[in-house]
């Protein structure tokens, strides 16, 4: 169907003669080609958001409605390839038009060239529902892309390509559907908007280990689950979202730059393929789909990136791998969900956020989970969103209603920021409802200490220490007892010792056992500690300890796979307690 | 995808006139963005931008204010393009208003080509992550928040705080370090006061060479809807001067509170739905859309660096402006009214201060290998001496500790020694760093957890 532009403010057109085209469809504006969306009809009008600058384009200039909804195409070629909001692979924009992205650029989301090594998994005859395994192609030396049927087909295989090298649009398999055939190459369109249907949900038991103590340890996500990181600016977000997309045992990460920073991605672009993925050994890049729009990409565009992305990770997950999708930021998306519904003249709610914007939320988040896919496999998408609350205010509206959908969230803290204390997770406001169900995990898998017991303990000191030092800044430290005296000293330790991380060094990546033996020998050092204070030993003579400052240090100077050294350590510590206990003439 | 406009089209038939906006019959051809040019009837012009192109109605925003145009007697006159500016190497060392005309009584330059000044997005794959570093020679920064080549690093300072000479001191001292021949500077002012405006010219025909020089001045008695324009115009000729004359070019543009109240007068002036504090919804990505224009990119010499600055509102850095601003930079330089009424010039207040940048822009190799060591333990020190004070404050400072005095020695001989130095003071990075070993050695050795055993056998003073 064909239609013109009737007036045009800015990414929102108003188009004639399109009333009766559904709403969702993706339009192609004016000569340029410009993609849009038709996102509501008003009497004979149509409204459409461009994805593009809409500069140059006229009244009366020509919109062909292309006659299905904004999808992006799923198969062989998404891992390592990087797009902008609407799926079209920044490279090849930049050999079609140099430096900058320049309008109505025309690409192929998918190579249509590349050769992928098909081999079957159906044979003739094989009734298929939606969702089933087709075939399988080794996109990546780290993936093996399963090739599913649409999740909308079903019937009987009657002719399935032999194994060898074929392009994305040849045919590899023939379905009789009953009423007709149909040839499918090997990928397939599907709508961004619709979430892709799975057998049944399940409930997350496993966590995803991130490398990172204060998440691993203290305040835990579960592979499948949701999680939330505000925080105002500089106090580290991006990093740590680099930090969970480098390290996080997910198979596949897909990392949505949505309005942020253009030399950010950037850096994910050069650091990715030089880094290595701790469990295999390749290149994180062979696992990792980045979607970039930069904050001065055009704002439509944005709001379709987050749509962009999930679908990309339901996919993956209904091939039965995890995903781990990370959104820098969801703020920038409502901004964009707020800046249309400005243009379209709805009324506005809190902050000028369209009404909608809890139900939007709230559908995005609920596209993560653990589940059995249509094919049988198990898989799942943990999604993991930046906040950028303005002032850093977490009672602003998309803070709010964020807090609603996810189970963990980790508060960035401008303070401990100051101080570069990172990750500047604080412990104080940061939560987790995924600790219970963790447990388990850990007794079975994690040799060493009770992870559940160890939590409870050392968020107990913290919060401990947190209220005493309130005291100790209105009476002074030295009016405190000893033993509470020692208490804020051990927070410290936990603090410089545990729970800060430097991501830039041989420590960026701790592994659980690494973990464990810290807050062990931590814990260890307490004890003892507690022990000499009861015999009358003062709280300065352990805290003047070598020992004490030497602990601080440890996660730099031991790694992950020469952890016998903390054993060698914690003799040594226990020879020093014994010292100071012989020089006062006790045993301990 | 080149655009093909209709050429020129003219009207008269106006339907509205308020404040800035103009709305006029419809005309076939007009598009959104095009330029438009008012003649007013006694001679003069004035210049707009369609805002909204429709069957109805198009709305035009006028740069000067519609005030003394009269629906009888003016013309708007629609010229078959969006505002382009016209760029050569030949507009350095020239003054131009804040929409493109010059001003010094020279001639118009010879004009190289016309761009579009609201430019591109720089396509992600094409950026070179930028990784060198600008010495500014103030301590502060070069230690502790470095300046990298293709950063935005804003300062955020406050009215009667000395950011001014500030920027003139980087200015200064960073366009002699390097290749000089290959620098650039783009200054464009929104807003500003003559005298500030005379103190910039001032500066920049006394450093090294003012023939490296461009200005947009936009001041304060200026029409308020040019300054949208004046900070595109500046970075338009610096994207043409570093991406395809191969300039490293040093933009500096503000103040960014006045562009921020020109749009917010502006989204008043169209019934736009305010979000914060009246201010458009649109604002970060207006601003992203100034700010994301600095850079590096792959096979070109040339760079854009950006300092914005701008004075916070009652010094509020969670004021839209400064934290809009703040989510998009690269980092900020935070001023502190506190320290500069100690006597500490530049105030620079460390712990809201930050580089993203730096990181991989400094040590081994690069800097110093203690480099950033160094800058961690800074933070980290300065941070514990804060919290001494308020300690000190409550207590009183008998009462403190040996390690807590330590601490309280330690800062403010950092204040002194260390942020403090001369307007006309350019410092080594070696000079910046030997300095900050000089202080660190106040405090004893077994408190410096951020530093590694060898750096401290190296550089702390024992004596």
């Amino acid at each position: 169907m064909r239609g013109y532009v009737w007036s045009v403010n800015g990414p929102v057109v108003i188009a004639g003669g399109l009333s009766t085209s559904p709403v969702g469809n993706q339009v192609s504006v004016g000569r340029a080609g410009l993609v849009g969306e038709i996102v509501g009809i008003r009497g004979d009008k149509a409204v459409i958001q461009v994805y593009e600058d809409t500069t140059g384009i006229s009244p009366g200039d020509e919109i062909e409605d292309k006659g299905y909804p904004l999808s992006v195409e799923l198969g062989p070629g998404l891992l390592g390839n990087i797009f902008d909001g609407i799926q079209r692979p920044l490279k090849d924009i930049r050999q079609a038009c140099g430096i900058f992205v320049e309008n109505g650029v025309q690409t192929q989301s998918l190579s249509r060239e590349r050769m992928w090594a098909f081999t079957p998994q159906v044979r003739e005859g094989d009734v298929v529902g939606p969702g089933h395994i087709i075939g399988e192609v080794e996109e990546t030396s780290l993936i093996k892309h399963r090739i599913l049927l649409p999740p909308d087909i079903k019937g009987k295989v009657l002719w399935v390509a032999s194994e060898g090298k074929y392009r994305l649009e040849d045919i590899v398999v023939k379905i009789d559907l009953g009423s007709k055939e149909i040839a499918l190459p090997m990928y397939h369109r599907w709508p961004v908007r619709k979430k892709r249907p799975v057998l049944k949900r399940l409930r997350p038991n496993v966590p995803l280990i991130t490398g990172q103590r204060v998440i691993d340890f203290l305040f835990p996500v579960a592979v499948g689950g949701v999680a939330a990181i505000p925080g105002g600016f500089g106090t580290g977000k991006t990093i740590t979202q680099h930090q969970l997309a480098k390290w996080a045992s997910a198979d596949i990460i897909i990392y949505i730059g949505c309005g942020e920073r253009g030399n950010e991605i950037t850096q994910v672009l050069e650091e990715f393929p030089e880094l290595q993925d701790p469990r295999t050994g390749r290149p994180l890049i062979e696992r990792t789909i980045i979607i970039a729009n930069t904050s001065n990409m055009p704002v439509a565009a944005r709001e379709a990136s987050v749509y962009t992305g999930i679908t990309m990770a339901e996919y993956f997950r209904d091939q039965g791998y995890s995903v781990a999708l990370m959104a820098d930021s969801t703020s920038r998306w409502a901004e964009a969900l707020r800046e249309i519904a400005g243009r379209l003249e709805m009324m506005p709610a809190e902050e000028g956020y369209p009404a909608y914007l809890a139900s939007r939320l709230g559908e995005f988040y609920e596209r993560a989970g653990y589940a059995e896919a249509l094919s049988g496999k198990r898989g799942s998408i943990t999604v993991i969103g930046a906040v950028s609350p303005p002032g850093g205010d977490f009672s602003e509206p998309v803070t709010m209603h964020t807090k609603r959908f996810v189970r963990t969230f980790w508060a960035l803290d401008k303070r401990l920021a100051g101080q570069r204390h990172f990750p500047s997770i604080n412990w104080i406001d940061s939560y987790s409802g995924y600790v219970d169900d963790l447990t388990d995990w850990w007794r079975e898998n994690v040799k060493g200490a009770d992870w559940g017991q160890l939590r409870t303990r050392i968020m107990a000191l913290l919060q401990e220490a947190d209220r005493l030092e309130r005291v100790a800044q209105l009476i002074g430290v030295d009016a405190l007892p000893d033993s509470q005296r020692l208490v804020i000293e051990i927070a410290r330790l936990v603090r410089f010792g545990f729970l800060q991380q430097n991501a830039y060094s041989s420590d960026s990546f701790s592994s659980p056992e690494k973990g464990l033996k810290i807050i062990d020998l931590i814990l260890f050092f307490y004890d003892s500690a507690k022990e000499l204070l009861d015999v009358g030993i003062h709280v300065l003579t352990i805290i003047e300890m070598e020992e004490f400052a030497q602990i601080m240090r440890l996660k730099e100077e031991i790694s992950n796979d020469k952890l016998e050294e903390f054993d060698r350590f914690r003799e040594r510590l226990d020879e020093a307690f014994r010292e100071i206990g012989a020089k006062y003439g006790v045993n301990i | 995808m080149e655009l093909i406009f209709e050429g020129v089209k003219e009207s008269s038939r106006f339907k509205e006139l308020r404040g800035a906006i103009a709305v006029l019959e419809p005309i076939n051809g007009v598009f959104y963005g095009e330029m438009v040019e008012f003649d007013i009837g006694d001679g003069s012009r004035r210049l707009g931008r369609v805002l909204e192109a429709g069957r109805e109605a198009i709305i035009v925003q006028v740069f000067e204010g519609t005030a003394g145009i009269s629906t009888s007697k003016a013309k708007a006159k629609f010229l078959g393009q969006p505002f382009k500016l016209g760029v050569s190497e030949e507009m350095l060392g020239r003054v131009f208003n804040g929409t493109g005309k010059p001003i010094d009584d020279y001639p118009l330059p010879t004009i190289d080509k016309e761009v579009d000044i609201n430019g591109l997005a720089i396509n992600p794959m094409s950026r070179d992550y930028p990784r060198d570093i600008i010495q500014t020679g103030i301590s502060a920064i070069d230690a502790m928040n470095t300046l990298v080549r293709g950063q935005k690093l804003p300062i955020f300072s406050g009215s009667g705080l000395p950011h001014n000479e500030i920027v003139a001191q980087i200015i200064k001292q960073a366009s002699v370090s390097g290749k000089a021949e290959k620098f650039a500077i783009v200054f464009a002012a929104m807003g500003i006061r003559f005298d500030e405006a005379l103190f910039f010219r001032d500066v920049l025909e006394n450093t090294a060479n003012m023939d490296k020089v461009t200005m947009f001045l936009n001041l304060a008695d200026d029409p308020p809807e040019e300054r949208i324009i004046t900070p595109r115009c500046a970075l338009t000729l610096a994207e043409y001067l570093a991406f395809e004359k191969g300039r490293h070019v040093l933009v500096i543009i503000g103040d960014m509170t006045n562009y921020c109240e020109s749009l917010r007068e502006l989204s008043a002036a169209r019934d736009e739905v305010p979000s914060r504090k009246g201010y458009p919804g649109y604002m970060y990505t207006d601003l992203a859309s100034l700010y994301e224009r600095c850079g590096r990119v792959k096979d070109r010499e040339g760079s854009v660096t950006l300092i914005p600055f701008l004075t916070m509102p009652n010094m509020d850095i969670s004021h839209p402006i400064p934290d809009l601003t703040g989510y998009i930079t690269e980092g900020q330089i935070v001023l502190s009214r506190a320290l500069y009424q100690k006597g500490i010039y530049p105030p620079i207040d460390l712990p809201p201060s930050l580089s993203r940048l730096m990181k991989d822009a400094i040590g081994k190799g690069r800097t110093r290998e203690d480099h950033p060591n160094v800058a961690n333990q800074l933070y980290a020190s300065y941070a514990e001496v804060q919290w001494i004070r308020s300690l000190a404050d409550i207590v009183g400072e008998e009462e403190l500790s040996e390690r807590d005095k330590k601490f309280l020695e330690f800062g403010e001989k950092f204040e002194k020694r260390f942020l403090s130095q001369g307007y006309d003071e350019n410092r080594s990075l070696e000079q910046t760093l030997n300095i900050a070993w000089e202080v660190l050695s106040i405090l004893p050795e077994n408190q410096l957890h951020r530093l590694t055993k060898e750096q401290i056998e190296k550089y702390y003073n024992r004596d």
